[in-house]
């Protein structure tokens, strides 16, 4: 595409990544912020992948069984009475 | 990440690990448990195997955990030695990680944009509705983060893997290009697919619950 020539919908929603992940170019970022100030939708679009990946990031781990943990943790007590080397 | 010295806080762990401190040794499991699972699912598919070669990364680290200078972080040196073993684990070693990157796959269907030739040629037919209202109502009901976790666990390996250790696990793009040796702009596409259909499968629930479908 054409630095000069503004941005459909359909392309804002291809480059919203690059965007959060501040890896546009300047000249395409600046025709990103045109678009989105002029546009209800793209903004609304840009605002629901915020809230995804805030959502994303409340989604818990998985976390170690006790018995793995103890069994990591002898190893390591073992480890501690190992010579160096 | 990268080949400088350790961060601070970082000395201070390796050299807290080194002296034996079973709290600091303890808390570094937990922390990277969850996501050396994921590293290592990228290429043992069965979840008990990949346990086992989770824990044996740690055996492997403890055994050369005296001799490590600290000349790389604790993660990238950790991250190296499970997915060497998960390589010479793995029954899908054959596989290479960015496989779906190239494939067209529009972000949001094309069906919702104005076709070509008209007036509004790629401008919204039909705009996505702002959330807030049912966010607000219902903010991160358990049945809510379900939708999430499923519509992640739905999405190709590779885009689930990258999706997860950016947006659950926090990793920055570095560490996820470093460790899952992808290039920059793979690990951006990876992500791009994986958030765009989460944030469509979370379209699809909230208009629901909004009563439209």
């Amino acid at each position: 595409m054409k630095a000069d020539t503004p941005l459909t919908c359909k392309e804002i929603v291809e480059l919203v990544t690059d965007y959060l992940e501040g890896s546009l170019p300047d000249e395409q970022r600046a025709l990103f912020e045109a678009h989105l100030a002029a546009c209800r939708g793209c903004r609304t679009y840009l605002e629901q992948m915020r809230q995804t990946i805030a959502l994303t990031g409340r989604l818990t781990e998985e976390w170690l069984t006790p018995e793995a943990e103890q069994v990591l943790l002898n190893a390591y007590k073992d480890w501690k009475n190992m010579p160096e080397g | 990440m990268g080949t400088g010295a350790l961060a601070e806080t970082e000395k201070d762990l390796l050299a807290a690990l080194q002296r034996g401190d079973e709290a600091a040794f303890l808390s570094l499991v937990n922390q990277h448990h969850s996501a050396m699972l994921r590293v290592c699912r990228l290429f043992v598919n069965d979840l008990a195997a990949a346990e086992e070669v989770v824990q044996d990364t740690w055996l492997a680290a403890l055994e050369s955990l005296h001799r490590f200078e600290g000349r790389s972080s604790l993660k990238t040196w950790l991250y190296a030695i499970l997915t060497n073993k998960a390589k010479t684990r793995g029954v899908r070693e054959s596989r290479s990680l960015p496989f779906s990157a190239l494939e067209a796959e529009p972000a949001v269907d094309p069906e919702r944009f104005h076709p070509k030739g008209q007036a509004w040629a790629g401008h919204w037919a039909e705009k996505p509705r702002p959330w807030e209202r049912v966010l607000e109502s219902q903010a991160l009901s358990n049945e809510l983060l379900a939708h999430v976790q499923a519509a992640i666990e739905n999405l190709p390996e590779s885009q689930r893997t990258v999706i997860s250790l950016r947006d659950i696990e926090g990793w920055t793009s570095a560490e996820v290009c470093n460790i899952l040796d992808l290039s920059e702009t793979n690990q951006r596409v990876l992500l791009h697919r994986a958030r765009s259909k989460v944030r469509r499968a979370l379209e699809v629930y909230f208009d629901a619950k909004a009563g439209r479908t």
